[in-house]
């Protein structure tokens, strides 16, 4: 095939890029997203993305950044991989620019660089405090250029369902439903790259977007995809709680000098700006003094549970701490931090120039994904994946601004590779034999059961039970029997979906609909985290057991795959060793 | 004020074709409540404020923090994005009406592809040469930079053309989010390569002309963009090329 036909899944930063670089190279992009793909959870990224410019004379290297992802991410990752990401990383800076994005500058004009976790150096691009935003219009302006030209196809209000898989086990094409006709239809294509994104939604409430429900992740691993580091889940330390989402506080604030703090008696209910220097406790920075209140994530998200939870100086009481900004000057905060304090603004109501902001950590990221092999390829044909849906990069624990970094890398390496496969793939063009029709038949069988359902169970009400026990238990401090309780939870909502009631039944942009599907999926990829986390005996990066304190590279230093056992409808395990051939494992001590 | 309720009124509309019909419902206040954690929690609790069962509301959303631009609705009248709408800042009862220049799909969700549309009839984006690497971009001041920013931050939730008098099927006219990125991708040292383009694309039936000032679109803008500075702006690059165009005919 000359010019093969792929279908990207997803259109934020990773299914965007990929798609940019294979219409680029001739090939056609049929591209699905469930919200217009400007419209994508990427534009919440804050931050700013990494890539070892070293343009303030520290003498950074992409061997630097390699470093420093590998060890941040406590000797998990693959290391091949993300050597060449961060290799990459100083030429993607450079097309973004070229692209229009509104970086910030120096004096001289030239792209300004911040500090981010788990690193000591100025490494992190951004623009303003909305970096993600800017980049994926950039990337969105850059396809909807290659749509007028004919070669990318949107199919936007489209949820992937599942992957056509042919009887020889290689996939031809997705199932997808249409969110507004809420038709089920069949598209072929010569391969499929997934660009889905993260997973929040099973944990209730998150930083993550509300599509963010890694349904689509999910229905692969149940057609026979492996899931990789399922347990590596990433608790931002700086939250904005809140009864609907919880809103992220940037690292940057940190990074430009934020100090995270509370009063050094228990119950003081002073007004924090009264209280003096000498009764405040930073605890990072006592803790950490060459990182202060720049350690990994993972790390600050541990100390602020220790501080509120043991030494029970959480404010007034409550679990929050302190996240102070107001001795830096307010112009120095507007040009760098701006849309972010606005976020504290109009969500809490108080101008964090002036009063320390309240914050608690909430969950992020999810490092595990779909399994892939160094080129971005699942291990069923014909199926890539990229982006924070994928494992690659990370390893235990991501650093601030790589994922960015690695959704572009990722998309750059996935395009490619799909259409080398496509082109070829003597399969396109074979007979699917039926493959299509039956994918349909069976995808259309499971929507008229739920319509036809007339239980008694509230799948909102099943979703915040899922959030709540998976947030208490499966996120920063895991034990092994609250872990079996767990599983043993989403065993019975997945009884009691069972019994659904689903209120709509209109067959015309069924929102509840929709989501009750997702919530069958999140209940399975829900029970591939828990039991991955119930099996890795040892604090590893994200994933802290109190009773398994110690990193246990004998035993551990092992990715964890999940694969799905249709016969007892559960996930079955098995591990990979690691490839550190480029850094020798060493303790992670920051 | 522990069992405070909340009253809000809801305009539903099952599908495009049919009748819009109002509901209202009654639930628990909590503190922190937007007018989207509201409807989750009527989703939670499909029941009107009579007790009646009903349908949870289909509305758009997916950030619930102001930059992905999907909630845009009329609440109490005014277009607005509902996350970011905090119901303590509400007069009661609250109404919910999906944005009236737009097609309904269903309920509060709409139909706003028509800017995506905009935007490739005037070439908003950057025409680099490829993805491969040639180096960094231009170089730009801090000014610049500051200059374009605000510009780049559209969210393009179509508040700005719900609130335009001049938005309508009369006129045409492509509403003030598109002009505004004209003028960005206009001032950024490659994108000028397109800036013929661009303003040709705003000319005659339904381009910048159709706009009257009325600055209703800068006052309802959630990302406060510039926009009527931006209008006048692009407006004048409009005429100088409308000139450059007679003489080079
Ligand atoms: C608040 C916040 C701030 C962050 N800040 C930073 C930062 O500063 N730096 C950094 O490096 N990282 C940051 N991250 C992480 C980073 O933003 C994400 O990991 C990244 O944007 C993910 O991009 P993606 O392309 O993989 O997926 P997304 O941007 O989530 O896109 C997923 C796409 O898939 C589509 N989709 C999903 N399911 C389906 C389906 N079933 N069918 C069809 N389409 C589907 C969606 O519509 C969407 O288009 C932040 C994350 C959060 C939550
Ligand atoms: S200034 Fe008035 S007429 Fe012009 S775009 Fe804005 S609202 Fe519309
Ligand atoms: S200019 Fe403002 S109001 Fe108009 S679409 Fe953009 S963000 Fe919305
Ligand atoms: S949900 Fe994204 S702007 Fe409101």
């Amino acid at each position: 095939m000359a010019n093969p036909n792929i279908i990207v899944v997803g259109g934020g930063l990773a299914g965007l890029s990929a798609t940019i670089k294979i219409a680029e190279a001739g090939g056609h992009v049929d591209l699905f997203s469930i919200v217009p793909v400007k419209r994508s959870h990427s534009v919440c990224a804050q931050g700013g993305i990494n890539a070892a410019k070293n343009l303030k004379g520290e003498g950074d290297t992409p061997w630097q950044h390699f470093d420093d992802t590998i060890y941040g991410g406590d000797f998990l990752a693959n290391q091949p991989p993300v050597k060449e990401m961060c290799e990459a990383a100083p030429a993607i800076i450079d097309l973004l620019d070229r692209m229009g994005v509104p970086f910030n500058r120096t004096p001289e004009g030239l792209l300004d660089f911040r500090r981010f976790g788990g690193t000591l150096y100025h490494r992190t691009a951004f623009a303003g405090a909305t970096t993600g935003q800017q980049l994926l219009y950039a990337l969105d302006e850059q396809v909807r250029r290659y749509e007028s030209e004919g070669r990318v196809r949107k199919h936007e209000t489209w949820e992937f369902l599942s992957g056509v898989i042919d009887h020889t086990g290689v996939c031809r094409g997705i199932c997808a439903i249409d969110l507004r006709s809420m038709e089920v239809h069949t598209f072929p294509a010569e391969a499929v790259i997934m660009a889905t994104g993260g997973i929040g939604a099973i944990f209730g409430k998150s930083t993550n977007s509300v599509v963010c429900t890694g349904s689509a992740q999910s229905a692969l691993y149940q057609q026979g995809a492996f899931y990789a580091n399922g347990e590596f889940i990433q608790v931002h330390p700086t939250s904005i709680p809140g009864d609907d989402k919880l809103r992220l506080m940037s690292e940057s604030a940190r990074g430009e000098g934020g100090r995270v703090w509370v009063p050094r008696t228990q119950g003081d209910k002073r007004d924090p700006k009264s209280i003096p220097e000498s009764e405040r406790w930073y605890f990072l920075e006592e803790w950490y003094p060459k990182y202060g209140n720049l350690v990994p994530r993972d790390v600050a998200t541990r100390a602020i549970h220790k501080v509120v939870y043991e030494h029970n100086l959480g404010i007034d009481g409550q679990p929050m701490v302190y996240l102070d900004l107001t001795h830096i000057d307010r112009a120095t905060l507007d040009r760098k931090l701006e849309g972010i304090l606005e976020i504290y603004e109009k969500f809490v109501g108080d101008d964090p120039r002036t009063t320390p902001m309240k914050i608690f950590p909430g969950m992020h990221y999810t490092m595990g994904g779909l399994w892939v092999d160094f080129k971005q390829a699942t291990n069923i044909p014909g199926i890539f994946a990229c982006g924070e849906c994928e494992y690659g990069y990370h390893g235990a624990n991501r650093l601030g601004a790589n994922s960015l970094v690695s959704c572009i890398f990722g998309g750059f390496v996935a395009g490619p590779q799909a259409l080398a496969y496509a082109r070829n793939n003597a399969k396109s063009g074979a007979s699917a034999n039926g493959a299509f029709d039956s994918e349909r038949k069976r995808q259309e069988e499971i929507n008229s059961r739920l319509m036809s359902s007339d239980g008694t169970e509230n799948p909102f009400k099943i979703w915040r039970e899922l959030g709540e026990i998976m947030t208490k238990n499966v996120t920063v401090i895991r034990y092994n029997d609250a872990l079996a309780k767990t599983d043993e939870k989403i065993v019975e909502l997945l009884e009691r979906y069972q019994r659904i009631n689903l209120s709509d039944k209109e067959m015309w942009a069924n929102t509840s609909f929709v989501f009750t599907r997702q919530l069958y999926n999140m209940l399975q990829l829900a029970r591939v985290i828990t039991q991955g986390a119930a099996m890795r005996n040892e604090s590893r990066g994200a994933h802290y057991k109190p009773e398994f304190p110690e990193r246990d590279d004998v035993n551990f230093l092992k990715t964890t795959k999940a694969y799905f056992a249709p016969d007892a409808d559960e996930p079955r395990f098995e591990f990979e060793p690691v490839d550190t051939s480029l850094i020798k494992p060493r303790p992670r001590k920051y | 004020m522990a069992n405070r309720t909340v009253i809000i009124k809801i305009k539903r509309q099952t599908s495009p074709e049919s009748k819009p019909y109002w509901e209202e419902f009654a639930l628990p206040w909590k503190p922190g409540m937007n007018v989207i954690s509201a409807m989750m929690d009527i989703a939670a609790n499909p029941v009107t404020r009579s007790g009646k069962p009903t349908r949870p509301i289909t509305y758009d959303s997916n950030c619930l923090e102001e930059v992905c631009g999907s909630c845009a609705m009329r609440i109490n009248g005014r277009a607005r994005m509902a996350c970011s709408a905090l119901i303590d800042k509400l007069d009661q009862p609250i109404t919910l009406e999906p944005l009236s220049k737009f097609p309904v799909v269903r309920d509060l969700a709409v139909d706003r592809s028509v800017l995506f549309e905009n935007l490739k009839a005037v070439k908003a984006w950057v025409p680099v040469d490829g993805t491969y690497d040639l180096g960094p971009g231009p170089r730009q001041t801090q000014r610049h930079q500051e200059d374009a920013y605000p510009l780049s931050r559209c969210i393009s939730c179509c508040c700005c053309m719900e609130v335009c008098p001049q938005f309508n099927d009369k006129t045409n006219f492509v509403g003030a989010a598109t002009i505004a990125q004209v003028r960005l991708f206009n001032t950024h040292p490659t994108g000028a390569a397109l800036k013929e383009d661009r303003l040709h694309a705003l000319m005659g039936d339904g381009g910048i002309q159709e706009c009257g000032y009325a600055q209703n679109c800068v006052e309802v803008c959630p990302k406060d963009i510039p926009l009527t500075d931006a209008i006048s702006e692009v407006s004048g690059q409009v005429m100088r090329q409308a000139i450059k165009d007679i003489f080079t005919r």
